[in-house]
């Protein structure tokens, strides 16, 4: 692994850190970068009990079984990514929280056939919350991002601007009324994409900073 | 575009998805005993139908599951959509042209 000093976020080099931001100006939607979340792939038997138990005991939370759900305890959440395959993130920002719960799970599912792959360091996060968030997203992303129809906690991966991403809707923003999406892209992809949001979110009015 | 309703995330918009050609083509059980146009029946030729059409899809940009899809080839209308392995419902394919 890369010495601890070197590792930097897949943003890093806009530069978000040392944006000063204008919150008092009526903007509408707020970027940010999550930078440095833990990322595991979780592969597993999704119709065995005794699978679900053993991921129920090990994390103190149930694997959401129902598509497009995500669930959650303590520091992680599990995604739902297909019948068979989900995604466990912590998103508070320990840049050892994706080894650490790869191990975890490789430990406590020892006894199962799983695949527990940390691939923390191949996506990026983006969070886009405010009042125009949905209406930014929904410019380049098909699926219904409407209030009826994508509801807190749930998830989808679907495509954004062209590329594939992983929608999570976490909560309300700053305000909270106001929604607030996790969106993880492709490293390769994370630079484009930010800069696809931020120039789609400019009509009304965008601050940018890190998380 | 299409709306997809794929069977693991519901309707979805078709650019989450990839084509998979005609479905329910079985691999000849014992390839070395049969001769060279069976397989190559196998291999390459597929219907051309104009009507209700049995096709693979796969949810690319979401589940990434494989699924079937019935689709009428001149009015785009998908009739149904269910999982690799499974039978297909019935459908009506006579009245259906």
């Amino acid at each position: 692994m890369i010495e601890k000093y070197l590792r930097q976020s897949p943003l890093a080099h806009l530069g978000l850190g040392g944006q000063t931001g204008d919150d008092a100006a009526p903007a509408r939607v707020h970027l940010a970068e999550r930078p440095f979340f833990g990322f595991v792939n979780l592969r597993g038997p999704g119709a065995d009990p005794a699978f679900l138990d053993a991921f129920k005991a090990a994390s103190g939370y149930a694997l959401p079984a129902e598509a497009g759900t995500s669930g959650g305890g303590g520091n992680t959440t599990a995604l739902w990514l297909g019948p068979r395959e989900w995604a466990i993130v912590d998103t508070r920002g320990d840049p050892d929280a994706g080894p650490r719960i790869a191990e975890h799970l490789r430990t406590a599912l020892a006894d199962h056939q799983v695949a527990v792959t940390d691939i923390s360091e191949s996506r990026a996060c983006i969070q886009i919350s405010g009042a125009k968030a949905r209406a930014t997203l929904q410019k380049g992303c098909p699926l219904d991002l409407h209030p009826r129809a994508f509801r807190p906690g749930q998830c989808a991966q679907t495509r954004l601007a062209k590329t594939t991403v992983l929608i999570h809707l976490t909560g309300g923003g700053p305000a909270p009324e106001e929604p607030a999406f996790d969106v993880y892209t492709v490293r390769s992809f994370a630079e484009y994409t930010w800069l696809w949001l931020e120039d789609a979110a400019r009509e009304y009015g965008v601050t940018a900073r890190l998380s | 575009m299409l709306v997809i309703p794929c069977p693991h995330c519901g309707p979805r918009c078709e650019i989450e998805f990839s084509y998979g050609g005609q479905a329910h083509i079985t691999r000849p059980e014992d390839p070395a005993a049969i001769d060279d146009e069976t397989w190559a029946d196998y291999v390459f030729m597929r219907d051309n139908t104009k009507g209700v059409f049995l096709e693979r899809w796969v949810h690319a940009h979401g589940c990434r599951q494989w699924f079937n899809v019935a689709r009428h080839t001149v009015t785009y209308e998908i009739l149904a959509s269910y999982e690799t392995g499974a039978k297909p419902p019935k459908l009506d394919f006579e009245t259906q042209v």
